[in-house]
Order: C-alpha cells, then sequence, then structure tokens
C-alpha cells in the first residue's frame, strides 16, 4: 500500500512537472498561434531571478513566487513589443524569430553569469514519510502548485473581462477587434501573462534542478511535445497531454529505466500526431478552454 | 537529360568547376591546419546543402537536419568499427539514416503534420537523440564492439581505400574527399531540383493544395524529398566525423541545429549556392569569434538570426539575385548585349 502511495506521487509529480514546464508555452500557443522557442529560456530567466534574488537575501518564497513571475512577465512584454509584433501571422518566421531570441538570451546569459552553474537553492522543504518511503515534500507542494495553477489559469479565462476579452481574441481576432477590442493589447497582455507563468515555473523548478544558461534545452522539447500533443485548448489540452505523456514517462521510467521513459514519451508523441494531427483537444473535448 | 534542362544547370555547373579549381589549388596554397579546419567546413556545407534541398525547394521546415546528419556520423563511426572497414559503413550510414528518416517522414507526412509542427517534431527528435546518447556512458551501451561513450562520444575510423582496410587516408587526402562529395552532392541536387521530381516539389512548396488536385500525392513527393535530403546530410555526417576525428552527442544539441537554419536563412532559400556559402562565412566567422570573449557565440548567432528574419527574409543570394535582376530591367539593351538572351538559373 505504501508502495503504491510512493508511487502513484511520483507518477502526479512527473505528470505535475511536464504541466508546470508547458503551461506558460501553451497560453501563448493557444491564444496566439505563436510557438515560442524561446521559451526554455523564459523558464531559465525564471530560475535566475531566484537564484541571484535569494543570494542578495530574499526570502525564496517572494523570489519564486512573486518576483520570478513578475520579472519574466516584464521581459515577455518587452519581447512581444519589439520583436513579435512585427511579425503576427507569419508562423515561420515567428518560429525562427523566436529562435534567434533563445540564442541571443543564453548568450547574454552566459556573458553575465559564466557557462557554468550559478549558486543553487535548496529545496525549502523537507522530506515527508509515506509508510516506509520517503518522499520530497517540495514535489508534493511543486503538485498541489501545479493544481493550483491550472485553476487560476481557468478562473482568469472563464469568469474575468480579461479572459473574456482573451477568448473572443483567440476565436475571431478580426470581429473581436471590429467589436472595439484592441487585440494588439490583448496579444501583449497574454504574451507577458505565458512568459510570467514560464518565469514561475522556471522559478519553482530552479531547486530541483540548478540553473545553466542552457537548462532550457532539457525543458522545451518536452513542453513542446505536451502543447502540440494536446492540441490548441490551453487547459485541456496541456491537462490532457501531460496526463498522457507523463503517465507513460512515469511508467517506463519505473519499469525499464529513465532513459527509455523519454523514448517512450517521444514515440507515443509521435504516433498520437499521426492519428490526432491537431493533438487530443483537436478530437476530443473540443468546445473546452 | 536535355538541352533545357543542361541550359537551367549552367550556373550549377559553372560554380562545381570553380569548386574542382579550388579542391585541386587548396592544398598547395594553404596550409595543413587551414585543410584540416577546411574539411569540417565542407562537411558542415554538404548539411547546409541537404536542408537548402529540403527547406529551400520541397518546403519543408525541419528542424531536425542535424539529426541525420548525427545520426549518419553516429552509424559510420560504429558500423566503421564493427566491420574493421569504411567502404560498407558508409553506405550503411546512407541507408540506415535515410531509412528513419524515411520512418519519420511517414509519420509526420502521412499524418499531415503541417509546417511549423514538423518543425517542432523534428526539433524533439533531435534533442531526445541529444539526452539519450548523452546518457550512454557506462559500459553496458555498446552496438558490437563499439562503445557509445556518452557524453565523450566515439572515435572515429577514419576513412579507407575501397575494400582495402589496411589503407586508410590522411588528413590531407580526406580533404579530397570531402571536397568531391560536396560538389558531387551539389550537383546531383542542383540535378535533382531540374528533374521533373523537384519541379513538383516545388509547385507543393509553392501551393499544396493546387498540386495535391492536378493528381500529385503530395505526401509521396514530400517523403521522398525528405528522405533524399536525410541521405546526403548523411554523408555530411560521414565526413565531419572524419574531419573531426571522434562524434559526440553535441552534434545533436540546440545550438547546432539552430546553426543549419541560420545557413540557409542568410544563404537564402531557393538557392543552393548561398547555404553554402552562408555555412563557410559563418564558419569562419565563429572560429574568430571563438579567439575572443567580448562577445558570446549564441548572442552574435541569435542576432544575426533576428535580423535576417526581420529585414532581409529572402537570404544574401537571392537578395543579390534580385537586385542584378533589377538592374538588368533598368537598363535592357546594354545587359542583353552583354548577356545574350540566357535563361536565369536556379541559381
Amino acid at each position: 500500500m505504501d508502495l503504491v502511495a510512493a508511487i502513484g506521487l511520483q507518477l502526479a509529480y512527473v505528470i505535475a512537472n511536464l504541466a508546470l514546464i508547458s503551461l506558460g508555452l501553451a497560453i501563448i500557443f493557444g491564444m496566439m498561434r505563436v510557438i515560442n522557442l524561446a521559451h526554455g529560456e523564459f523558464l531559465m530567466l525564471g530560475g535566475y531571478t531566484v537564484v541571484v534574488a535569494t543570494n542578495a537575501g530574499v526570502n525564496i518564497w517572494v523570489a519564486m513566487l512573486i518576483l520570478a513571475p513578475l520579472v519574466v512577465g516584464i521581459i515577455g512584454v518587452i519581447v512581444e513589443r519589439l520583436l513579435i509584433r512585427w511579425l503576427y501571422g507569419r508562423m515561420v518566421d515567428t518560429l525562427l524569430a523566436t529562435w534567434g531570441l533563445s540564442l541571443l538570451l543564453v548568450g547574454l546569459v552566459t556573458s553575465i553569469f559564466g557557462a557554468s552553474t550559478a549558486t543553487t537553492v535548496a529545496p525549502p522543504l523537507g522530506a515527508i514519510q509515506i509508510g516506509t518511503y520517503s518522499a520530497s515534500g517540495y514535489e508534493l507542494f511543486l503538485i498541489l502548485i501545479t493544481i493550483v495553477l491550472l485553476i487560476l489559469v481557468w478562473l482568469t479565462l472563464r469568469f474575468t473581462k480579461l479572459g473574456l476579452l482573451a477568448r473572443g481574441t483567440m476565436q475571431n481576432a478580426e470581429m473581436a477587434s471590429a467589436l472595439g477590442v484592441s487585440t494588439s493589447k490583448i496579444y501583449m497582455i497574454t504574451f507577458g501573462l505565458g512568459a510570467a507563468v514560464s518565469g514561475l515555473a522556471g522559478g519553482l523548478l530552479a531547486p530541483m534542478t540548478g540553473v545553466l544558461p542552457t537548462i532550457g534545452a532539457t525543458y522545451i522539447a518536452k513542453a513542446f511535445i505536451t502543447v502540440i500533443s494536446g492540441g490548441s485548448a490551453i487547459l485541456a489540452g496541456t491537462t490532457a497531454g501531460s496526463i498522457l505523456l507523463g503517465g507513460l514517462n512515469g511508467i517506463f521510467s519505473f519499469i525499464v529505466g529513465s532513459t527509455f521513459g523519454e523514448i517512450a514519451l517521444l514515440l507515443a508523441a509521435i504516433i498520437l500526431l499521426r492519428l490526432m494531427p491537431r493533438g487530443i483537444t483537436g478530437r476530443f473535448f473540443r468546445k473546452s478552454l | 537529360m536535355n538541352s533545357g534542362m543542361l541550359r537551367q544547370m549552367r550556373p550549377t555547373f559553372f560554380y562545381a568547376l570553380l569548386g574542382v579549381i579550388f579542391m585541386f589549388a587548396a592544398p598547395s596554397v594553404l596550409q595543413l591546419f587551414t585543410i584540416i579546419n577546411l574539411t569540417t567546413a565542407i562537411a558542415l556545407a554538404v548539411l547546409a546543402l541537404s536542408l537548402a534541398l529540403i527547406w529551400g525547394y520541397g518546403g519543408i521546415l525541419c528542424f531536425g537536419q542535424v539529426a541525420f546528419f548525427g545520426l549518419g556520423a553516429y552509424v559510420y563511426t560504429i558500423s566503421a568499427i564493427n566491420f574493421g572497414g569504411s567502404t560498407w559503413a558508409i553506405l550503411m550510414s546512407v541507408l540506415v539514416t535515410s531509412a528513419f528518416a524515411a520512418a519519420l517522414g511517414y509519420f509526420i507526412f502521412y499524418g499531415r503534420v503541417s509546417d511549423v509542427y514538423l518543425g517542432v517534431i523534428t526539433l524533439t527528435v533531435t534533442l531526445i537523440f541529444f539526452s539519450l546518447i548523452r546518457r550512454t556512458s557506462g559500459p553496458e551501451y555498446k552496438i558490437g564492439n563499439a562503445l557509445l561513450g556518452g557524453f565523450n562520444g566515439v572515435s572515429s575510423p577514419p576513412i579507407n581505400l575501397p575494400w582495402n582496410p589496411t589503407s586508410f587516408l590522411f588528413p590531407e587526402q580526406v580533404f579530397y574527399v570531402a571536397m568531391a562529395a560536396l560538389i558531387l552532392c551539389y550537383v546531383f541536387v542542383g540535378w535533382l531540383v531540374n528533374t521533373k521530381f523537384g519541379r513538383v516539389c516545388v509547385a507543393i512548396r509553392e501551393n499544396e493544395l493546387r498540386a495535391e488536385l492536378l493528381g500529385y500525392d503530395t505526401r509521396l513527393y514530400k517523403l521522398g524529398i525528405f528522405t533524399i535530403g536525410a541521405g546526403i546530410a548523411a554523408i555530411g555526417g560521414v565526413l565531419f566525423c572524419n574531419g573531426v576525428g571522434r562524434i559526440t552527442p553535441d552534434v545533436f544539441n540546440l545550438y547546432n541545429a539552430a546553426l543549419t537554419i541560420i545557413w540557409v536563412i542568410v544563404g537564402g532559400r531557393g538557392t543552393l549556392i548561398g547555404p553554402i556559402g552562408a555555412t563557410f562565412a559563418l564558419f569562419y566567422l565563429t572560429a574568430a569569434l571563438g579567439g575572443q570573449s567580448v562577445l558570446n557565440n549564441n548572442l552574435v548567432l541569435g542576432v544575426i538570426l533576428i535580423i535576417f528574419v526581420l529585414l532581409v527574409p529572402k537570404g544574401v543570394a537571392p537578395t543579390i539575385i534580385d537586385w542584378v535582376n533589377a538592374r538588368r530591367k533598368k537598363a535592357p539593351t546594354r545587359a542583353r548585349r552583354r548577356r545574350g538572351s540566357r535563361a536565369e538559373g536556379s541559381q
């Protein structure tokens, strides 16, 4: 029984981890049809924000939950104004430009902080006991915060004025604009919010993984595969993609080792896209958010 | 090959001839160190050529061309170690890589995965290779006699004369092989894009729906050009691990994947000589940047990529061609007298 609980927790963590790193990308992709290749670097910047802030004496919770999303969100707005807004509707060019941005950010951070790991932050919560097994309390916290984050995004989209305008713009940007919605402003806010969520995720993961200028590359493949498999619905897509791929990854990692867990994730995603080219939410839960 | 096609390919032959002259002149002019470096650059140029074919002519935005390049290099190295000679290893490398590309392409094209998704999937495949091979450092990870070596990679046996494993080539001889391979691949691709197959691929790039309504199975054509491109990338990979002497998982990293895209963007989509030229130019630019520590390589490449996407989206070679054509139109009589009524080639 304890073993089942421990494995269940581990599985939940793999899924939550996937959802956490994908959510920011999914928001930007779902709303604006922009695939942000600098997503990994937004996560990386969130991590660096936490490390720099805690080294400067800021409380780690403040650094993770407030500073990281704030800083990266502002960077996101600046990027949208300077770079992305010239390229709306040109999907391939946006992809290439954000790739350029990704290299630029890696280069910039390497020049400032050096190529190796900056001082790491210790996970702020200790271990917890499940019978004879011990699990990391911080992992449990990450699972909870991912659920809270998903609910918050859902509430924002469903019940606020901003959410209504954003959903309208998502459905038909021209019509929304004809009805007096400043779509350009909506895009700017969405991109900023997506970046902020990425920054939050990067900050939260920093104690688990440490930070490196090139750490974005380790997240980016998984995040993309999750979002693309999930399809264009922001929440349902991310959740369905994470549960399916994260579940497979976790199960295969447990049975045959973590290397094969990642192969299983990739193969599942490729076969899934052969069957459902528009992702899970392109076929099921179409009306969902 | 009819006379029309020969006329179309005239610029291709011109550049190929320049390449041949360079191939025989370079070793007597340049130092051995430069020649060895040049071999690596040539291998990368073959990679750029393969992407120029499938992206520039096939319209397939493949972000993971380095996956085929690296896979080709790994298959060559592992089979050369196991077979004890390079002849079958080269063949094996091209075949296995093409087969892998065909299998991947089947899922992509027959699933009708569109441009941007395609880019992301191929990039993901590349990154999975990267993280996978990095973890193979233990003695249990081996194929035949070849240890995969994880992060440190495998050292590659040099190319030998066909069916004569003891007479392997020296670095300056590998240069000849590499240059000859580049020229042959270039002429082959230049020919391919002028065949009916190549023209249908260009038609699909321009308007997939219309090509399909005309009765072409666009999925099959895309799969074909994708597989051929992967085979050429594998040849580049074989040359690369010969030039460097070993192959490490780093070929699969994000930086190299981006670099390949940058060569083709800077050189220009829809040309072949542009990306090849851009490869050499950026190879020496990054080499020069490596010697100083103020500007980071990533930073410079990122800026180059952003500038080209925003300001020169066509790339250098097509911009020059457009400029020349515009000038020719301005002074039609003079130009006609000078250049004859030569048809505009693809180059």
